[in-house]
């Protein structure tokens, strides 16, 4: 039982981190149906920024924090403007394309600069505490309560904003959203950098909790998140969290019980399994287009 | 002399198509101008072309006493000209207050990180749209819906609400891409009962393209007649219903409209 309660605390670790990340690509998704493969690396680079940043000034975490997702903010909204919306109106392969070029291009860039992996430094006095004998680090409450706050903002601004609102009828109609005066390349902009955002704390806070960083982390932990988004199906926001929650006590619990080897094994085998039961995921609906 | 919109040789050519050729028309303020043609004849590319969905290939609009040629559609749409679609495009997934907030709101809705701060300016300015909006539903008769989900309207109240929706943009000049379609004679002259309503109580300028003529002619002020994208005639409704030209366009050589 008391076994079982901390890996419960373990998984919700991992999974409130893949369901940052998931949350990026659900976004994207949801209002371009296009995936944006460069996510991952978005997240990675949100990992070395931060190595970065305290590299030149040592900064406290919250300030670590909001420095970085503004940074991955910028970069979301760069890759969109300048290798995204040139090809918005192309052939969804090109897109797709030019998406896995981009998060190569970012991956090789950031391998040529920093060719081995990184230990990231501490940025918290991590205090462990005991509750009838379950442990809990300061880590893991921050990493949990960051995540399940950023996670609760961003359901409101969906559900309760003008953006939101804008962001989900571009989901439905993009070209009827632009004749009712919404500016719609903007609205797609601020998508890009909300997802990248998430992204990048996702990737400080990953670097925090499995303190090695590595240009790879786009690929081992990103495609990961996609899983996780595609599960809960994609598009739908409360479905990626639900995909990555579910995807974080898999893992958790098969390394708990069967070597960490049969970890992926598992966690993909999962995703085959569901989708052929549920081809739109958990949450996802099919898709309904226009007679 | 007091045109809210012209076009002045407006042309364009879809590969070499020509769906609009060297077309000049003017709309007045206030009045109801309506569009005729026969299917194909480039009536909705005209509206593709004012709402800047895409550019001309030559040619000039002129809206309000300055050029919109080749502005983005949401600068156009802010600009005051509103359109509602031939087949209906709401927003279906969203709620029926939803599909007004965001016209009314639009301009506003990429301040993401305002409405997250709810600073004080952000909860007002959402209080207003949402009473505004709502006031406008009940106007029309949906206030008991906002709640709904706009797919699950039925057909007359979905049409109802593209129109509110339209509204919501404070336009002085609507397009309308034939509002009638699907409705049967009567629900077309009360839709025509209707729209001259929304015309008088909003001072709006109206464009209708529409093909049920008994309601083109008991609504509109002007007519113009467009085949193969080229005007082919223009004026009252009685001289158009007379003119050779009109009735060859519609039906071949010999007859009468209805």
């Amino acid at each position: 039982m008391k076994y079982l309660a901390q890996q419960a605390i373990n998984a919700l670790q991992l999974g409130s981190i893949y369901a940052l990340i998931a949350l990026g690509y659900s976004m994207v998704y949801g209002v371009l149906t296009m995936i944006n493969f460069a996510h991952g690396d978005v997240f990675m680079l949100g990992a070395f920024f931060c190595l970065l940043l305290i590299a030149i000034v040592p900064v406290p975490f919250w300030l670590a924090l909001i420095v970085v997702m503004g940074a991955t903010a910028v970069l979301g909204t760069l890759i969109e403007r300048f290798a995204y919306r040139p090809l918005r109106n192309a052939p969804r392969v090109s897109a797709i394309i030019t998406a896995l070029g981009c998060g190569l291009v970012i991956q090789n860039t950031t391998l040529g600069i920093s060719p081995y992996a990184r230990p990231m430094p501490h940025l918290l006095d991590n205090v462990t505490y005991q509750f009838s004998g379950i442990t809990i680090t300061t880590l893991q409450i921050i990493i949990i309560g960051v995540s399940v706050g950023l996670m609760i903002v961003l359901d409101f601004l969906i559900r309760k904003t003008s953006f939101g609102m804008a962001m989900r009828a571009i989901a439905s109609d993009r070209a009827t959203v632009s004749l009712l005066g919404v500016p719609a390349n903007q609205v797609i902009a601020v998508t890009f950098a909300l997802g990248a955002a998430l992204g990048g704390a996702a990737g400080l806070l990953y670097g925090m909790a499995y303190p090695v960083v590595s240009a790879a982390m786009g690929i081992t932990v990103g495609w990961k998140a996609f899983v996780a988004a595609v599960i809960g199906g994609i598009g739908n926001m409360r479905g990626a969290v639900l995909g990555a929650f579910l995807l974080g006590a898999v893992e958790v619990m098969t390394v708990a019980v069967l070597p960490s080897t049969y970890r992926d094994l598992i966690a993909y085998s999962l995703l085959l399994l569901i989708l052929i039961f549920k081809p739109h995921g958990l949450l996802g609906k099919p898709a309904l287009h226009k007679a | 002399m007091s045109a809210l919109l012209e076009t002045c040789h407006l042309t364009r050519e879809f590969g070499g198509l020509r769906a609009i050729g060297d077309l000049s028309i003017a709309v007045k303020r206030g009045e109801i101008l309506g569009i005729i043609g026969p299917n194909g004849a480039g009536k909705t590319t005209l509206f593709n072309l004012l709402t800047g969905i895409y550019p001309p290939s030559y040619g000039d609009i002129l809206f309000d006493g300055r050029s919109i040629t080749g502005l983005q559609p949401s600068r156009i749409a802010r600009l005051g000209m509103a359109r509602t679609f031939q087949n209906i495009r709401l927003f279906r997934q969203l709620s029926v207050l939803e599909n007004v907030r965001i016209a009314y709101d639009s301009g506003l809705a990429c301040s993401p990180l305002d409405a997250m701060l709810r600073s004080p300016w952000a909860l007002l300015r959402e209080r207003e749209s949402v009473e505004a909006s709502m006031e406008l539903l009940e106007m029309f008769q949906l206030g008991s819906h906002v709640e709904d989900r706009a797919g699950d309207l039925s057909y007359g109240a979905q049409r109802r609400l593209e129109i509110v929706r339209a509204l919501a943009l404070k336009p002085t000049l609507l397009l309308l891409d034939e509002p009638a379609a699907g409705m049967n004679p009567s629900e077309a002259m009360q839709l025509t009962d209707f729209l001259r309503w929304v015309h008088d109580k909003f001072s709006l300028t109206i464009v209708l393209i529409e093909h049920h003529m008994q309601m083109v002619m008991a609504l509109c002020d002007r007519i113009e007649v467009i085949e193969f994208g080229v005007r082919i005639a223009g004026g009252k409704p009685e001289d158009v219903k007379a003119d050779p030209r009109v009735i060859e366009a519609y039906l071949g050589t010999e007859g009468e409209l209805p």
